[in-house]
């Protein structure tokens, strides 16, 4: 019972602090009155963490390498979105080539 | 009084209904399903492993951030620290500091900000930033978040009670289908050449970080990037980036102060 009760705290803490981080932008923003120049930056920070995401999703599982399939399906859903492909075909060709390859014995 | 409570939101999500439509509503419903699905293998997993079944619907309500839900689970799983469990998943959660920084204008105030707070997840930041104006900005954001935290919820439960049914989503593909639905919706902003030299460089820092460092922080050291992008981008022309500011400016009258006058 009491190692329940220390799981649902661990869940608490984790979410608590999980809901102030995602506070600090908006509650700090509301504070500040940004400079055109700053809200430019903050822009690029997310997109270049979004990209940085990308990269480490699609390559790598537990710190090491995620296998071909999915680096592949990731690779063939960008060069479909550069191509100005619509959203859907790029998500699902992504997918597909992935499921594909794994079916084939890529792992 | 008692009656703005019911307009007020109704009139919103009118609104919100108007500028979500088309191809947007049908790509956020894509992403939706597919995290519907992943949902579901999570509680799949995580009863699978032995845990109690209220642990993954109540780190979904609570936490609702997939990458550190599986890595709590997968840490106490393992028979890991519990104080262990809840640093990672808080260091993988840390990107959030700066997605709020650049998301936080569309969350308006009020109850209307703490609940856009708790929804602030990957794909709805990518959304927001890939849209032009500032109302589907917002729209985009708030369908996405709202969206993908009842269908992550719903799915989780159904995976926790329906048991080992779907626990493989890698046969699915659905592993490679997540980073493409963020690649395909950063990509126009890594149209811009300073922008996608620093983000590949922010690409191959991460990379070269994540067998070394704790999941979440190679993602982090990314940013390093920022002021060389920053640099880049100040030596060359602002044109283009004063042209998306305008379009944004158009759309949100009272921030006409800080508009560019051109």
């Amino acid at each position: 019972m009491s190692e329940q009760m220390t799981l649902i705290g661990a869940v608490v803490v984790l979410a608590a602090g999980t809901y102030a981080l995602r506070a600090c932008g908006p509650v700090l923003r509301e504070r500040v009155r940004l400079p055109r120049r700053a809200e430019e930056a903050m822009t690029l920070a997310a997109v270049l963490l979004l990209a940085a995401l990308v990269g480490t999703a699609a390559l790598t599982e537990a710190g090491g390498f995620a296998g071909w399939a999915r680096p592949a399906g990731v690779l063939v859903g960008g060069v479909l979105a550069w191509r100005k492909v619509p959203f859907a075909v790029v998500v699902l060709a992504a997918a597909a080539t992935a499921a594909l390859l794994r079916l084939a014995g890529v792992p | 009084m008692s009656l703005s409570f019911i307009i007020v939101p109704m009139r919103s999500l009118y609104r919100t209904r108007r500028l979500v439509q088309g191809d947007l509503a049908r790509d956020i419903a894509l992403v939706l399903l597919a995290g519907g699905i992943v949902g579901v293998s999570f509680g799949a997993i995580a009863v699978g492993a032995g845990l109690p079944m209220w642990l993954p619907m109540l780190l979904s309500l609570l936490v609702f951030a997939g990458a550190a839900q599986f890595l709590f689970v997968g840490i106490i799983a393992a028979g890991g620290n519990l104080v262990a469990a809840v640093l990672a998943g808080l260091l993988v959660n840390a990107r959030h500091v700066p997605f709020g920084f650049a998301v936080g204008d569309v969350l308006g105030s009020g109850w209307r900000r703490w609940m856009g707070t708790h929804v602030m997840i990957d794909e709805a930041v990518a959304f927001a930033l890939a849209q032009r104006d500032a109302d589907r900005r917002g729209a985009a954001y708030w369908v996405c978040g709202v969206g993908l935290f009842v269908c992550w919820n719903v799915g989780v439960v159904l995976g926790a009670v329906a048991g080992t049914a779907l626990s493989d989503t890698a046969t699915l593909g659905l592993d490679a289908a997540f980073p493409a639905v963020l690649l395909a919706l950063v990509l126009p902003s890594l149209r811009d050449k300073a922008t996608s030299a620093a983000a590949l460089m922010g690409v191959v820092i991460a990379l070269v970080a994540t067998p070394v460092l704790p999941a979440g922080l190679p993602v982090l050291l990314a940013l390093l990037a920022l002021p060389i992008a920053l640099v880049l981008r100040g030596a060359r022309g602002r044109a283009d980036a004063g042209e998306v500011r305008e379009s944004a400016c158009a759309a949100e009258p009272g921030e006409e102060a800080s508009c560019p006058s051109r």
